[in-house]
């Protein structure tokens, strides 16, 4: 069998050295362009999340790496190994896939054994190894039942043992948790993310769940129709989205129209109408004139009697519990919406209430386009 | 069918109770007049004697079944032998039947996956494409078989046409143009349950035995097939026992080398050159061992499902 091995890819020092590398990808469908040249760098060692809206094109990319699809054009090399020619079952990676696709008739040791089994793994390694596995992924007793016998979760962490027994370098799941319900999915949240720790293996973890990339991923590749918006860590794609895709797609914000005059050393002075101006984090090469910025609804506070930097009207207040959600009309007509913690001492809004707010120092940023 | 329907009925609530006697009524009846009474019928004629005209003298006796088991010398004096006359002809049908099946297989397997991967809106096109044959009548398209591999019919004449060969080939009248004949006959009942079995196949599973190492053939030999396996079986019971006891093919294709039960059987009933009994006990016979085949699949079927 022509399986890289493992040793020929090199050994893996540091924790920079590139696992996938992914060079102007371009895939057609007939006419239809599903990716329009991504490069992407994914790190030894990283958990690295594809983000985007349905039909962007994650599921495509995944399944480029994995051998299922035959880019159009460009290359993906795995750990410096250009595998553009090798079919699926020569590539050293394993994929999770989104309805897990185990095998109806075998058992879950023999569905756990079967990569190994395929790589020629002797009988007593394979089966000390599958029932290494399932302890793993806490499904002991289940070895003898067929897939049909467990319930959603249990298949999914069948499918996760199943793809990480014949330790590949690097693991494709592709929306592997939307088929669970909330609480499940996020109790696999947190195990997946320690499983990734424990054993050092590549993940490239498909959602189209904002709050689910944030919590589990080192890196994250914010993708819109075939094409990648913006890499970055949780937090530079949440608090300095480039543009207003990534900033609207990630998390709740303000995205307000603003005039903006003198830009320098990444400082703008933008004019919201209505409002006095205000100090904007601004890209390098903005150029002055029309444009928007983005304000999270959490870095907005009640000026409570100080200088307040904006004001607006309360149309509705939801309580959330925790939080307290205002959704406010600033004097030009624009919505703004609020997050205020509910403490103790915060007295409710009432609606038609004309109120003053502050936004915290840096929390105004000036998308591009 | 009728045993799962009455269990299941019994776990579902009392309200039905009443209902499913009178909704399996008709079922039963069908069942009863027109298999379990025509198959009765067939058992006591079997031990009766026949008439000489054709036809029946209602007397009990074993003389069907000595005959076909039985030798016995002319004056009735040598010591009885093993008659393998009949169980020739019974081995033979198995064989012609077994080979036909195969070849069914072999060739009906790539053509219902054919037809199960292409675009869905066209697969309804192909499935009645593979139909349109069965509306003309078997014995006319047998005919019409014997026509096209005459010594001298369009194949052979087609075949010397491009020069392939210089003489006629011998087809009709051996046991090659009965193959041919079955397996013409009865292909669609090999691809029919296949193609319905590939058709729920999901192909994600080929995907991930890919992604797993697995190599296309290594895909068919793990996943495929055992995934698909009640269609395949399915397909060859269909094609088997008809094929065992097919009489056209044989009749009309083969010649008298060719013999299988079916004519055996068919010819028993003929004017009063047959033999009622005889005939009747060979079918039972027939019976038997297709039952046997049918029980045996079972068993295996319920062990697998543990
Ligand atoms: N076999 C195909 N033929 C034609 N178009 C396709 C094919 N597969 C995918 N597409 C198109 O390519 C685009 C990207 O599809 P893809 O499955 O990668 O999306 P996705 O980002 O995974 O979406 P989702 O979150 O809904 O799974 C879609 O617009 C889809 O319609
Ligand atoms: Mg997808």
């Amino acid at each position: 069998m022509g399986l890289v091995q493992t040793e020929k890819l090199g050994n893996c020092g540091s924790l920079q050295r590139e696992a996938v590398g992914i060079k102007r990808v371009v895939k057609c469908y007939g006419s239809f362009e599903a990716l329009k040249g991504v490069s992407l760098s994914i790190a030894d060692n990283e958990f690295f999340t594809l983000l985007g809206p349905s039909g962007c094109g994650k599921t495509t990319l995944l399944r480029s790496i994995a051998g299922f699809e035959d880019v159009t054009e460009g290359e993906i090399a795995l750990y410096g190994l250009d595998i553009a020619a090798l079919p699926p079952e020569q590539r050293p990676v394993n994929t999770v896939f989104q309805q897990y696709a185990l095998f109806p008739h075998m058992s879950v040791r023999e569905n756990v054994a079967f990569g190994l089994r395929m790589k020629g793994v002797a009988q007593a390694e394979r089966q000390a190894r599958a029932a290494e596995m399932l302890e793993m992924v806490h499904l002991s007793e289940f070895g003898d039942r067929l897939p049909s016998q467990l319930s959603g979760g249990q298949q999914q962490r069948v499918a996760l043992a199943r793809a990480l027994a014949p330790r590949p370098r690097v693991l494709l799941l592709d929306e592997p948790l939307s088929a669970l319900d909330l609480k499940l999915r996020q109790a696999m949240r947190v195990e997946l993310k320690q499983l990734q720790e424990t054993t050092g293996i590549t993940f490239v973890f498909v959602t189209h769940d904002q709050e689910e990339a944030l919590a589990m991923s080192d890196r994250i590749a914010v993708m819109s129709a075939g094409e990648v918006q913006q890499v970055g860590d949780p937090r530079t794609i949440y608090e300095a989205p480039v543009n207003r895709f990534v900033a609207e797609f990630i998390g709740e914000t303000n995205v307000l129209p603003v005039t903006v005059s003198d830009v320098s050393a990444g400082r703008a002075r933008v004019a919201l109408a209505g409002c006095r101006d205000l100090i904007a984090q601004a890209p390098e090469d903005l150029s002055p004139g029309a444009h928007h910025v983005s304000i999270r609804p959490e870095r907005l506070s009640l000026a409570d009697g100080g200088e307040a930097d904006l004001t607006a009207r309360v149309e509705r207040v939801v309580y959330l519990g925790t939080d307290l959600q205002l959704l406010a009309c600033l004097p030009n007509g624009a919505s703004l919406t609020v997050r205020l913690q509910n403490t103790a001492r915060t007295s409710l809004p009432l609606q038609g209430q004309e109120l003053g707010f502050q936004i915290e120092e840096g929390a105004v940023r000036l998308l591009v386009d | 069918m009728a045993a799962e329907a009455t269990s299941r009925s019994a776990r579902s609530g009392t309200g039905w109770q009443g209902l499913v006697l009178p909704l399996l009524l008709p079922s039963w009846l069908v069942i009863g007049i027109f298999m379990l009474v025509p198959v009765a019928l067939m058992a006591v004629y079997s031990f009766l004697t026949k008439d000489f005209r054709g036809g029946i003298v209602w007397q009990f006796s074993l003389d069907a079944y000595d005959q076909f088991f039985v030798e016995r010398g002319l004056f009735g004096d040598e010591p009885p032998l093993p008659n393998w006359t009949y169980i020739t002809i019974f081995w033979r049908s198995i064989w012609q039947a077994g080979l036909a099946t195969l070849l069914c297989l072999i060739i009906g397997f790539p053509t219902a996956w054919f037809i199960a991967t292409r675009n869905p809106r066209h697969r309804a096109l192909w499935v009645f494409l593979i139909t349109v044959p069965y509306w003309v009548n078997l014995l006319i398209r047998t005919v019409s078989m014997r026509f096209l591999l005459r010594d001298h019919g369009p194949f052979n004449e087609m075949l010397m046409a491009i020069g392939l060969i210089d003489s006629p080939l011998r087809i009709i009248n051996t046991d090659l143009a009965v193959q041919i004949g079955l397996f013409y006959s009865y292909l669609p009942f090999m691809v029919l349950p296949i193609y319905a079995a590939v058709e729920r196949y999901n192909f994600a599973l080929s995907e991930a035995a890919r992604d797993l190492y697995a190599g296309p053939w290594t895909v068919l030999r793990e996943i495929v097939l055992p995934t698909v396996k009640p269609g395949i079986v399915a397909g060859c019971i269909l094609v088997f026992v008809p094929s065992l006891g097919a009489f056209l093919a044989p009749d009309l294709l083969g010649g008298a080398r060719t013999y299988m039960i079916g004519s055996l059987i068919d010819e028993q009933f003929r004017g009063s050159a047959g033999n009622w009994p005889f005939g009747s006990a060979v079918a039972m016979i027939l019976l038997t061992m297709v039952l046997a085949v049918l029980l045996w699949q079972v068993r295996v079927a319920t062990r697998e499902k543990r």
